[in-house]
């Protein structure tokens, strides 16, 4: 193989608070997003697996926080995104996308309704400081509006066993009940050892699981607790490599993948995160037009024969013309299959496509997306 | 820490050689398959193939990247690792044992000076 490619970098990536645990547990750590994470420890198939037979902890703290607060909140929020964020209750949570001007998705993000004038919008890590910057440009003196990604650690409790888990954790004592009935993007605030915790029923990997918000200082205490208490149960922990993995079968979109500035969440399938109809919002000219003229391209779920792997940017062709390229491409682990998304011309969507493997064109099949879904998961 | 055997010679492209008279024993090293993470397919060069030193002669798959191999010397290829089909997994579990990829019958045992001891194989990967 070629010479190991280290990456040349001036800026010194930022750690989570959970730096140097991850090197306890062994974790092999890589520049992601300008942060130090875990890629993998003990394999990445090994964590991949863990999470669908049992559960994973995943350290998430590159994720961008920013509040948006105040009197004005709630219209600032709905003219950022383009879910419909009026639905939204007190502790309930809405998966959206924030658009251009001209329809291109800047970031997709979770809102969390803390109250009605209190909102948490969590954001790639990768745009945490362009959407930063967007959301108080946008939002002028309209709302009070923080990058809080400094307050916030970020684990994630991912598999079939983590209810179970978290309920057996003694530092999570305080939060058994609503661990217990949390339901589907739902969240809860609470206190565990003097110190405030949000916790949320979502995440990244198609299985049921956790999500949770807490101090740094408070963070490896709870990573300590959780691995305690989950290790019985299979708990591991989890990287980067598995989590994309994971995320790749449930065929969630990535930013920088499925969704970028010149991709519409029309063509990344994301239709059902577009609310016309909600009033006013950045983007929705743009979208409702784009909506008319039909998608442009379209998203789907390729598998190739035997293992090679049909990597983001392989060309797709449908006979020989070249009608779209791979956005992300894996092999699957639970599924045994090597998988791909990709974004192709709309016209060319039904049609036999073969993807170009390193000068090799390989048939596909064309599958039903997502790839792995779990019923559990929305229980 | 990587596992690097005294005996063996490298390429500086992370191959292993072992030599027994005129035959190599090519395979991937252990820090290799530590960087590559998970493979799950390999392609190698089928029996009687030419090969010359340097040249790429097979690649190896892993769920996160993709890296060709290359021949550390030039010569025939006697045998591929036919266990690697069912189990390419080896690779990462027994790099310097079952994992091995090729035998090949060297043309100019002679190259085996270009490549690197352990020690100097060692400080390559800065370790």
């Amino acid at each position: 193989m070629s010479p190991a490619r280290r990456r040349c970098t001036t800026e010194t990536p930022r750690k989570t608070a959970l730096h140097a645990w991850h090197r306890e547990q062994g974790g092999k750590l890589v520049d992601f997003a300008g942060w130090e994470l875990p890629v993998q420890y003990s394999g990445l198939l090994d964590e991949h697996r863990a999470v669908r037979r049992a559960a994973g902890l995943f350290d998430v703290s590159h994720m961008g926080e920013i509040t948006v607060e105040g009197p004005g909140a709630l219209a600032a929020v709905q003219r950022l995104v383009t879910n419909d964020c009026a639905r939204l209750a007190d502790g309930q949570v809405l998966y959206t996308v924030a658009c251009r001007e001209d329809g291109g998705v800047l970031d997709d993000l979770l809102v969390y309704r803390r109250g009605p004038e209190r909102f948490l919008l969590v954001v790639n890590a990768a745009n945490s400081d362009k959407l930063a910057a967007w959301v108080a440009r946008q939002l002028g003196g309209a709302a009070a509006v923080r990058d809080a990604s400094a307050d916030f650690a970020q684990l994630a409790v991912q598999g079939p066993a983590s209810r179970e888990l978290l309920l057996a954790c003694p530092l999570l004592a305080p939060a058994a009940d609503a661990l217990r009935g949390l339901p589907f993007y739902h969240f809860a605030e609470l206190q565990i050892a003097g110190e405030p915790l949000i916790v949320s029923r979502t995440g990244y990997t198609g299985e049921l699981g956790f999500e949770f918000y807490l101090s740094p200082a408070l963070a490896p205490r709870l990573a300590d607790a959780l691995l305690a208490a989950g290790r019985p149960c299979g708990l591991q922990p989890a990287g980067l490599g598995a989590r994309d993995t994971l995320r790749f079968e449930a065929s969630y979109c990535l930013y920088g993948h499925e969704l970028d500035e010149q991709t519409d969440p029309f063509e990344a399938g994301l239709f059902w995160l577009v609310k016309l109809d909600k009033g006013d919002f950045i983007g929705r000219d743009a979208l409702r037009a784009r909506k008319d003229a039909a998608a442009a391209r379209r998203l789907v779920g390729l598998a190739l024969p035997g293992r090679k792997i049909a990597r983001q940017g392989f060309c797709v062709f449908a006979g020989d013309e070249p009608v779209g390229a791979v956005t992300s491409g894996s092999f699957a682990p639970t599924l045994e299959r090597s998988l791909a998304l990709a974004l192709v011309s709309r016209g060319a969507a039904g049609a036999a496509l073969a993807v170009e493997v390193r000068g090799e064109r390989l048939a596909a099949e064309t599958l039903k997306l997502p790839f792995y879904s779990q019923p559990a998961l929305r229980a | 820490m990587s596992d690097i055997p005294g005996q063996l010679r490298y390429t500086r492209e992370h191959e292993w050689v072992s030599v027994e008279g005129a035959i190599a024993t090519i395979g991937l090293t252990d820090y290799a398959q530590g960087e590559l993470g998970d493979i799950i397919y390999l392609e190698l060069p089928e029996t009687g193939t030419h090969v010359g030193k340097g040249d790429p002669f097979g690649t190896v798959e892993a769920v996160k990247t993709v890296e060709e191999i290359y021949a550390p010397v030039t010569g025939e290829v006697l045998e591929t690792n036919a266990g690697l089909e069912a189990h390419p997994e080896l690779v990462n579990q027994a790099p310097y044992g079952e994992g091995w990829l090729v035998r090949i019958r060297m043309s100019d045992p002679s190259e085996l000076e270009q490549l690197l001891d352990s020690e100097g194989y060692r400080e390559q990967v800065g370790e």
